[in-house]
């Protein structure tokens, strides 16, 4: 797998050149960032040329971004202090819809990605396309390159409310009629901002602000220990074998 | 002359044949349906940010109530992915385990499939049939992990346990005689590949029965064949997979193609289709069934012959057992962290698919170096199927609808997730 990987990157570069930006490979895959002008042509390219064949698109979804890589357990230093190192964290688990922090600003906060599977090559290839505003994401759709992604566009409008300008049909699909935000962006509170119920005064299905407190069972933690060196040592060792 | 107009109809989410929550939304020109909007949702429990707020192995769960009839399919990419993010790799015992297991769900679901869509088609019998084979099955869910549906059954870095030396007996009781329960038991006096072994033995005659039922009557060909017909072309630009793409004539599988757990070692034949109708569909599903009976058996031999391992010895990743924790401080560490920090895993991503019964199932993973997982996004074949409804349905009868509903094998847990 590991060579046609690195055949593919070649043909991609020697093809696109500047039109892609960082290649990354992890787990024997191959992830392309595509700049956000050349979106539709290089998929459309990679759809229909001999050399790559992508038929399909598996998979489209977004990552958000924001908040990467924070913790919320301060693993530097040991204290005697035990459970108090629990470091205020701003996961999605810890906030209401009240109490939900202003929008951060950073930049390329949310991607779009898309699997794409060749049945020709039999070869699998990852895009990825940063959306340069995060206040108003949009992104081209690639409906007209595999019309299956419609559904998809649709979905990661609904939960990451991110535009896909040309989409033909572009409304919520998952959330509920009438849903208000965006629940899979990371400051959207794990516990929701509505609950639904049949009132029996009222005769009818009434909406209320939620009233589970939020709460999160395990903090969040980075660790980069031996742990998981011991984890790729074994991993090499079964390889040499 | 009076005036004739396209009219709307709502089909469920309350309809029986609409196979769980779908509200289809049907304009109709008479009989003829001109669109068809499906509205989805109604089951959409977040799963994805669920599992984002969670360590790793505690969304094991979650897996299993996506598709809720073919559970373990799901389990298997979940913890593959995180396994290829970790950079670890289960015994062969457990991979072998897993292959087996994958195939005893892919009979569940198919029978599932088999007995609902022969249902909403008309045919009765053939429900009670699959489902009578369908609990012998749910029974091995239960002996080797205490749940009949659910299991939790994978792990990342192996199984939960070895397979158990017994099965679990029927009793008598005031309705049941003594002489019923004897019958029922006499697969089960032996060890849970004993009992496979029996089952396998027995099940093609099982779907022969189907098959007396369905494939030569006139009333099923009349409801399925040139219905629903999928070309190629547009299988292939609809993101299908699974038996929707094979019965276009298209040859894919991953089992094959990309093999995974011990799919590799195993000797198995792929149905193709070729009209892409409802009836080659179904044809190739019960074929689908033999040929995953024939990999039971293969894997019952296998396991039989090379007991091992069933789970890393990794206690970074997989916990020891409990006798070890009862006399070892380090062990009841290791113990102690898994269970409440759980495991952090390098940070980078991975796209892990296997060959679920509907299609390809997939779990892109991405991790930031954390307990929990920092992105994770899950694909569902049904999705993928259900989004073409409109481009398969225009030009169909209304009953065909319900036709086409059961040939996508539409399962809303996973559509909605």
């Amino acid at each position: 797998m590991s060579e046609s990987v690195a055949t593919l990157r070649e043909l991609l570069q020697q093809r696109f050149g500047a039109r892609l930006g960082d290649f990354s490979e992890h787990a024997g895959a191959l992830r392309v960032d595509v700049s956000l002008a050349a979106w539709v042509e290089v998929a459309r390219a990679l759809r229909d040329e001999a050399a790559f064949r992508f038929e399909q698109a598996i998979d489209l979804c977004v990552v958000d971004y924001l908040s990467y890589g924070e913790a919320e357990w301060d693993t530097g230093n040991v204290s005697n202090e035990g459970f108090s190192r629990g470091v205020e964290g701003e996961g999605a688990g810890r906030f209401n819809w009240a109490d939900r922090p202003a929008a951060a600003h950073i930049s390329n906060r949310f991607a779009v990605v898309v699997q794409l599977l060749s049945i020709s090559n039999n070869q699998r290839l990852r895009l990825r396309c940063f959306a340069p505003d995060d206040g108003l994401p949009v992104v081209p759709t690639l409906v007209d390159v595999w019309r299956g992604l419609n559904w998809f566009e649709r979905e990661a409008f609904d939960l990451f409310g991110v535009l896909f300008e040309g989409h033909p049909d572009l409304r919520r699909i998952l959330t509920d009629y009438g849903f208000v935000g965006h629940p899979f962006r990371k400051d959207f509170p794990l516990v929701g901002n509505v609950e639904v119920r049949y009132d029996e005064a009222r005769r009818r299905v009434v909406y209320e602000p939620v009233s589970i407190e939020p709460r999160v069972g395990v903090p969040r933690t980075v660790r980069d220990d031996a742990r998981l060196e011991q984890a790729a040592a074994e991993s090499a060792a079964r390889a040499a074998r | 002359m009076q005036e004739i107009r396209n009219y709307t109809i709502n089909f469920g989410p309350q309809h029986p044949a609409a196979h769980g929550v779908l509200r289809l939304v049907l304009e109709m020109d008479g009989e003829v349906v001109q669109r068809a909007d499906p509205h989805v949702g109604l089951l959409h429990r977040g799963t994805e940010k669920l599992v984002e707020s969670k360590p790793y192995n505690q969304s094991i769960g979650y897996m299993d109530r996506l598709d809720y009839v073919s559970m373990m399919c799901n389990e298997h990419a979940y913890v593959r992915a995180v396994e290829r993010l970790l950079g670890v790799e289960a015994p062969e015992r457990a991979q072998v385990i897993r292959t087996m297991f994958d195939e005893i769900t892919r009979i569940l679901n198919h029978l599932m499939w088999i007995g609902s869509n022969g249902i909403d088609l008309g045919a009765m019998t053939v429900f009670l049939y699959a489902f009578r084979e369908r609990e012998e099955l749910m029974d091995c869910y239960e002996a080797v992990s205490g749940a009949r549906m659910h299991a939790t059954y994978y792990r990342p870095g192996g199984v939960y346990r070895d397979l158990p030396d017994r099965m679990p007996q029927y009793r008598e009781s005031p309705w049941r005689k003594a002489a019923d329960a004897r019958r029922m038991n006499q697969w089960r006096e032996g060890s849970m590949l004993d009992f496979l072994d029996a089952f396998t033995e027995d099940f093609p005659r099982r779907v022969d029965e189907y098959e007396t039922l369905l494939t030569d009557n006139r009333i099923w060909k009349q409801r399925t064949v040139g219905i629903g017909v999928v070309s190629p072309e547009q299988a292939l630009a609809w993101g299908m997979s699974g038996p929707m793409l094979r019965g276009s004539g298209i040859e894919w599988d991953l089992r094959r193609k990309q093999p995974y757990a011990a799919y590799d070692k195993f000797d198995f034949k792929i149905p193709v289709g070729v009209q892409g109708d409802c009836y080659d569909r179904y044809l190739i599903r019960v074929e689908e069934m033999r040929q995953s009976n024939h990999i039971i058996r293969q894997c019952v031999a296998w396991l039989r012959q090379n007991p091992g391992e069933v789970m890393l010895k990794n206690f970074k990743v997989a916990p020891p057992s409990r006798t070890e924790m009862k006399d070892d401080m380090e062990a009841l560490i290791h113990h102690f962290k898994l269970f409440t920090e759980g495991y952090s895993v390098p940070a980078g991503e991975v796209y892990s698919a296997v060959e679920a019964p509907k299609g390809e199932f997939g779990v892109y993973m991405i991790s930031d170096g954390a307990n929990k997982p920092f992105r994770v996004k899950l694909r569902a074949p049904g999705f993928a199927h259900l989004s073409a409804m409109d481009e398969i349905a225009r030009g169909h009868m209304l009953p065909d609808v319900v036709a086409l509903i059961g040939t996508f094998d539409i399962v809303f847990g996973e559509v909605d997730r």
